[in-house]
């Protein structure tokens, strides 16, 4: 019994999820290793190895694997896959767009985005938005996994010293090409793993009003979220966008500004541990997950939040 | 070119699902019913490019009971050409469903296949990736925007990080985001056409496929709730409560 899991990267460093996922990898079994396939990637091999609950590192250092083209990683992973029972990687756009090649190839019914493990051929995962909980049983002798990231604490970045084993690179169909990758570049927090989330929504009315949001996410070293609305509309860019189909966030502390809360919002937020809303429709759905709700006109509310905030003499970073 | 574009009947968007209490799945009966989501994007950039003139035919399928043909005149009425029904009693896995497309695929041969990028009921996002894999062809997950080639498709993907450009030679699956494009509303008169249009029928347990269902349902349940909080009169009691109270500042 082991498992394997695939390492998400940008050929220099760790990507912060992989590491939740081997958390996730570490309760199905003990035996967990870690594939990097990429270019010029021994600094994510070392940084692999160097995380107490990984037993060995499988090293694929090829042009075929810079860009993570699925139709190229596919191959290597259902090859390497062989000796392994089960595989598994995040559930967010890296795992979700190979993972299931992987699965089709070995005729695997895939196990999506799992927020917990009960048993290795067990889990629960989110349904219908996070509306209900499913527990499943995989009767796949080999199984396929994608982890919701934050359902999993991070693993510890250092203690370990797995073996690193190098291995062959897979045939590649060469029937897809990377392009480009335009990356939205923040000095703020990242939206997954920040402590705090500010969120702006509809109700902000323009992509120029949401520097009310930033002001208060830089004051509070906070990631800046948005509905799905708000990003529709223009306002902010995609990778911002919390819920069903965009992020699913889990911070200590998430603002909600200007959001009605729709179902699909819900579900990417609703987990976090404390919700404030602020918002001038005092019948709104988001109220019902508010801790603190704030009947407002964000208009005036946000530079009053802001004005508050400068008066305490620290803020938690 | 031609276009299979597959679409999947769901629990309306906006309908808040109700868990059964002896834990057997979700309450479907007098629900309002819909198109997922996604796949009216998968729809509408069909039709779209066949109105451009790059695409000659769309073909819509869908997958399920009967009632999945509401789901097939709809595509018929934005603008598909003809429909494929297959027909399955029970609920089928994506690894199934991606089974039987690639059959249809086999027999239609289109030079792309749409479908959305994830249904809202499972939310397994797994359907168009294993298709493109069983069949050997590239896909494009997440797809933001479309510039068809002529041997090849360019497509922006929405990815956690921002944006992704690349390019697949055709045959390709391609997986529709929500902003792909604005679905339209079919007009009355196209909804009159769509009544005439060819619905092809088969049956799933007819194709000779092994569909059976790996993952076995031991229970589903409501999450846990979140207790209610309350309304704060003004800004300085929200700082006041998120420093003192919930010491979260």
């Amino acid at each position: 019994m082991s498992v394997l899991l695939i390492a998400e990267h940008d050929n220099k460093k760790l990507k912060p999820f992989t590491l939740n996922a081997i958390t996730a990898a570490s309760k199905i079994d003990s035996e967990v290793h870690v594939l990097v396939a990429g270019t010029n990637c021994e600094n994510v091999t070392k940084e692999a190895a160097s995380v107490p609950q990984v037993k060995k590192v499988l090293w694929c250092d090829s042009p075929n694997y810079q860009n993570y083209l699925p139709e190229n990683l596919a191959p290597l992973v259902t090859k390497t896959a062989e000796k392994y029972d089960h595989v598994v990687a995040s559930a967010n756009t890296f795992g979700k767009n190979f993972m299931p090649r992987v699965a089709a190839a070995l005729d695997i019914s895939q196990v999506s985005d799992i927020i917990k493990v009960s048993s290795p051929d067990t889990f629960v995962r989110p349904i219908y938005a996070g509306n209900a909980f499913a527990t499943v049983k995989s009767n796949d002798k080999k199984k396929c996994i994608t982890i919701r990231p934050t359902s999993f604490e991070p693993a510890e970045k250092t203690g370990g010293s797995a073996q690193v084993e190098k291995i062959e690179a897979a045939d590649i169909p060469n029937i897809s090409k990377f392009i480009k990758r335009e990356e939205t570049k923040s000095e703020r927090p990242e939206l997954g793993t920040a402590r705090v989330v500010v969120s702006g929504g509809r109700g902000l009315e323009s992509g120029e009003n949401f520097k009310l949001i930033t002001d208060i996410a830089d004051k509070l070293n906070a990631a800046v979220g948005a509905s799905r609305a708000a990003v529709d509309a223009g306002y902010i860019s995609n990778d911002h966008q919390v819920g069903q189909t965009g992020k699913v966030v889990v911070p200590d502390l998430y603002i909600a500004v200007g959001i009605s809360g729709a179902i699909q919002h819900l579900a990417g937020m609703k987990e976090s541990k404390i919700i404030v809303a602020i918002n001038k429709d005092g019948e709104a759905p988001i109220f019902s997950v508010a801790d603190y709700g704030l009947e407002a006109d964000l208009f005036k509310a946000l530079p009053e939040f802001l004005a508050e905030l400068n008066k305490l003499n620290t803020i938690q970073k | 070119m031609k276009i299979l574009v597959a679409v999947k009947r769901v629990i309306d968007y906006n309908v808040q699902i109700r868990v059964k209490e002896d834990g057997s799945g979700v309450h479907t009966e007098n629900v309002k019913m819909s198109t997922n989501p996604p796949d009216d994007n998968a729809v509408e950039e069909s039709v779209k490019l066949k109105e451009s003139g790059k695409v000659k035919e769309v073909v819509a399928i869908s997958i399920g009971e009967d009632k999945v043909q509401e789901t097939i005149r709809k595509a018929l009425a934005i603008g598909a050409d003809k429909g494929i029904h297959v027909k399955a009693e029970s609920y089928i896995e994506p690894l199934g469903i991606a089974k039987i497309l690639k059959k249809i695929v086999e027999k239609e041969k289109p030079d792309m296949v749409f479908l959305g990028k994830q249904a809202i009921d499972d939310d397994c996002n797994q359907t168009g990736q294993m298709l493109a894999a069983m069949l050997n062809w590239p896909q494009a997950t997440f797809t933001s925007k479309v510039n068809l080639k002529d041997k090849s498709v360019e497509i922006i993907r929405e990815i956690d990080e921002g944006l992704e450009t690349i390019e697949v030679n055709l045959p390709a699956v391609v997986s529709c985001d929500l902003r792909l494009n604005e679905p339209r509303f079919a007009s009355l008169p196209n909804i009159m056409k769509a009544k005439k249009k060819p619905i092809e029928q088969l049956n799933a347990k007819d194709l000779g496929l092994d569909l059976t269902n790996r993952i076995q349902q031991i229970k589903v349940e409501e999450p846990p709730k979140r207790k209610a909080g309350i309304k704060v009169a003004n800004v300085a009691e929200l700082v006041s409560k998120l420093k003192n109270e919930a010491k979260v500042l």
